[in-house]
């Protein structure tokens, strides 16, 4: 799960990390009375979206006077902001955070996260603030500083100043900045995280202050992170994916025709791949779960059908806690209410498979019944090229 | 012998009572499996589907010599019980719980290492189908009815692809030793590669299907490790050619974050280290069969 900047900060300063004064605006008249209110001759309005890479889209503006503000606000307000990260429809700006301007010494990069090699919370860091760390460690690999964090004893502060002198600080700044550097970890670890970038951090008057800061954090953790559940802004989803997520159910959105149902993550990954390989292009990803009840199932139907792209759609299902008979139940149950009229292409195996392909046969004899998983993709792909498709080249 | 669970094998259950491992007890019970008890806190001394339950995984081991056991926790307890077990003397430990954050896992790792080698639990899971040896135990949720002994092993993150795959064999008249899920967490227990290295002492396995996806390390690692070490073959397959970057595809782990973690850069090198790619997820069943009238033929 991702949150916003703003929000990134409300952590950081939660655990004393040096902020620069800033405040939230909903509208072009709020910007510019945040900007009064903060005081100063410089502020930048920055568009709040789940996305790296504002700037070079024009969402971050250099204001010189509270006119400027106001105007910013408006130019951003309300617009969907394409990033490089964001995909082609963009984000929709509908909150901005205003904030004063800092002397900048110098720019550093700080980033944390889950190394997946390591099994350990990893911090990076380096003297070449401002450049993505893709460019970073391209660029300039040996800029980059990581320290690896024992889960049992946590980060220790020699580690920090490892960090510190890495950076090639100066020594009045070194303690200050270890305090800063140990917080950062520690606003990772307490609040589950997955990922914590600041970019730039800058030093300024002697100390770091975050000018930036990203975060994402462990969907597995948040029954026990209420307040972090609470940040989610499902403005900046994908609609589809959360009209499923708000049912329980595990969905991605694509970009193709043809929808899909299937139990398991792994098999529902080889599904688009089979589909793929047949011709065709997936409109989504859907893992309906194990013990999946004919109402699950009937729910699985409401969330491919909330894309108005699918023509066709394909239930893959190889039962082992599920049951085929409560899946081919569902079949019917969703065709009932959703008055579904398109082809509808179902593989059934394993558990109760003979009493599910019965009732599919009884009460929905229209539906297309497939053995294998290729005849499965082979058959929705012929569907979907039936309806006068064909994949785009 | 297979690798990991015989029929000798003695099971624990930890958190029998519930539901769902009640329900999983009784199907393992069913094929074959040693269940010799179950754990629950605070339901000690009572019996559940004719089985003694104790309040903790130590004073189950002492009564019951278990040595093996799987986890039906939920997710904010299932930690605790792994270190639990870890703890007890359990050598091998399944665990089916989906939904552990990232660091209880990454403590749960650094616990285990507290043990000596040879007195280390071994993990498979979270977030796994678990493992059956065909014809004689199971410790997991897999329907049993579609492994029919072999010599194949499999050893796969996902649940449902490893029942595609052993299923597929089972259609072409080819049996399987053992299959092993190692789950879909980014932190996970064993690892691909740790499977491998049993799997190679394994007399009763002549091959070794690896189903993995995009996401980590893991797969890569198997894969260099087994074009030296690995004398048997090892087929591959991989989903997830058509994941967009930087999207969660169910499973925690399956997230292409960074570089080599997509389908087709790990399929390119498991290629390059000379092993056989499984093509599509239709394609497990004809792959091992043709390995296998080659090397008929080669004898």
């Amino acid at each position: 799960m991702n949150i916003h900047e703003f929000q990134a900060k409300e952590l950081l300063a939660t655990h004393g990390v040096k902020l620069p004064r800033g405040g939230i605006a909903y509208s072009p008249e709020q910007a510019r009375y945040r900007a009064s209110e903060i005081g100063g001759k410089a502020w930048v309005v920055k568009a709040q979206i789940h996305s790296g890479a504002r700037g070079k889209a024009g969402g971050i503006i250099l204001c010189r006077s509270e006119e400027e503000v106001e105007r910013a606000a408006d130019n951003l307000m309300g617009r969907r902001l394409v990033t490089q990260q964001t995909g082609p429809k963009g984000n929709l700006v509908n909150r901005l955070y205003i904030e004063e301007t800092v002397p900048i010494e110098r720019e550093l990069y700080l980033g944390i996260v889950l190394d997946r090699k390591a099994e350990r919370i990893k911090i990076m860091a380096s003297a070449s603030g401002g450049m993505e760390v893709e460019e970073i460690a391209e660029k300039e690999p040996d800029s980059l500083i990581q320290i690896t964090v024992d889960p049992g004893a946590g980060m220790q502060k020699f580690q920090a100043r490892e960090l510190a002198f890495g950076l090639g600080l100066d020594g009045s700044v070194v303690s200050k900045a270890t305090d800063t550097l140990l917080a950062c970890y520690r606003v990772f670890r307490d609040f589950d995280a997955t990922m914590l970038e600041i970019n730039p951090l800058v030093i300024s008057k002697g100390e770091l202050v975050a000018l930036d800061c990203k975060m994402s954090f462990d969907e597995n953790a948040l029954f026990r992170r209420p307040d972090i559940s609470e940040m989610r802004d499902k403005s900046q989803e994908d609609p589809r994916e959360t009209f499923a997520s708000d049912r329980g159910l595990s969905y991605v959105g694509l970009d193709g025709e043809i929808g899909c149902i299937i139990n398991g993550a792994g098999l529902a990954m080889a599904t688009l791949d089979m589909i793929k390989l047949s011709g065709g292009e997936p409109a989504n990803f859907l893992d309906i779960g194990g013990g999946a009840s004919p109402e699950r199932v009937a729910k699985s139907f409401r969330a491919v059908l909330q894309d108005s792209n699918v023509k066709v759609i394909l239930v893959n299902i190889f039962a082992g806690i599920n049951r085929c008979d409560w899946v081919a139940e569902g079949v019917v149950k969703a065709r009932e209410e959703v008055g579904l009229d398109l082809p509808l292409i179902v593989r059934l195996s394993g558990t109760k498979v003979e009493e599910g392909k019965r009732i599919l046969a009884e009460k929905a004899p229209d539906v297309i019944i497939a053995d294998t998983l290729a005849d499965a993709a082979e058959m929705a792909v012929a569907e979907w090229k039936k309806l006068g498709h064909s994949a785009a080249a | 012998m297979a690798i990991l669970l015989t029929k000798e094998t003695k099971v624990l259950v930890q958190g029998i009572t519930g539901r769902i491992g009640s329900f999983h007890a009784e199907e393992m019970k069913a094929y074959g499996t040693q269940v010799v008890g179950g754990v629950t806190p605070g339901k000690g001394g009572t019996t559940h589907l004719g089985l003694p339950v104790f309040s903790t995984v130590k004073g189950a081991v002492a009564e019951t010599g278990a040595e093996a056991s799987i986890v039906f926790v939920p997710p904010p307890f299932a930690a605790d019980s792994i270190m639990e077990a870890a703890d007890s003397g359990i050598k091998t430990c399944v665990c089916i719980t989906d939904g552990i954050p990232a660091q209880d896992m990454m403590r749960v790792k650094r616990y285990m290492r507290r043990y000596r080698a040879e007195n280390r639990m071994m993990l498979m899971g979270p977030n796994c189908a678990g493992m059956i040896t065909a014809g004689q135990a199971m410790m997991g949720i897999m329907p049993g009815s579609i492994y029919t002994p072999g010599r194949i092993g499999i050893v796969a993150r996902s649940g449902t692809l490893s029942y595609e795959a052993a299923s597929q064999l089972q259609a072409r008249g080819i049996g399987v030793s053992t299959s092993i899920g190692i789950g879909g967490d980014p932190i996970n227990g064993s690892s691909f590669r740790d499977l491998l290295e049993l799997f190679e002492k394994d007399e009763e396995t002549d091959a070794v299907v690896m189903i993995g996806e995009i996401g980590g390390p893991q797969e890569v690692d198997a894969a260099r490790w087994a074009k030296e070490h690995f004398s048997k073959p090892l087929l591959a397959y991989i989903a997830g050619l058509s994941a967009p970057k930087g999207k969660r595809m169910g499973h925690a782990g399956a997230i292409v974050s960074g570089e080599g973690e997509s389908a087709q850069e790990k399929v390119e090198i498991i290629r390059e280290c000379g092993h056989h790619i499984i093509p599509h997820p239709s394609a497990f069943g004809e792959t091992v069969a043709n390995l296998l009238g080659e090397t008929k033929q080669a004898a």
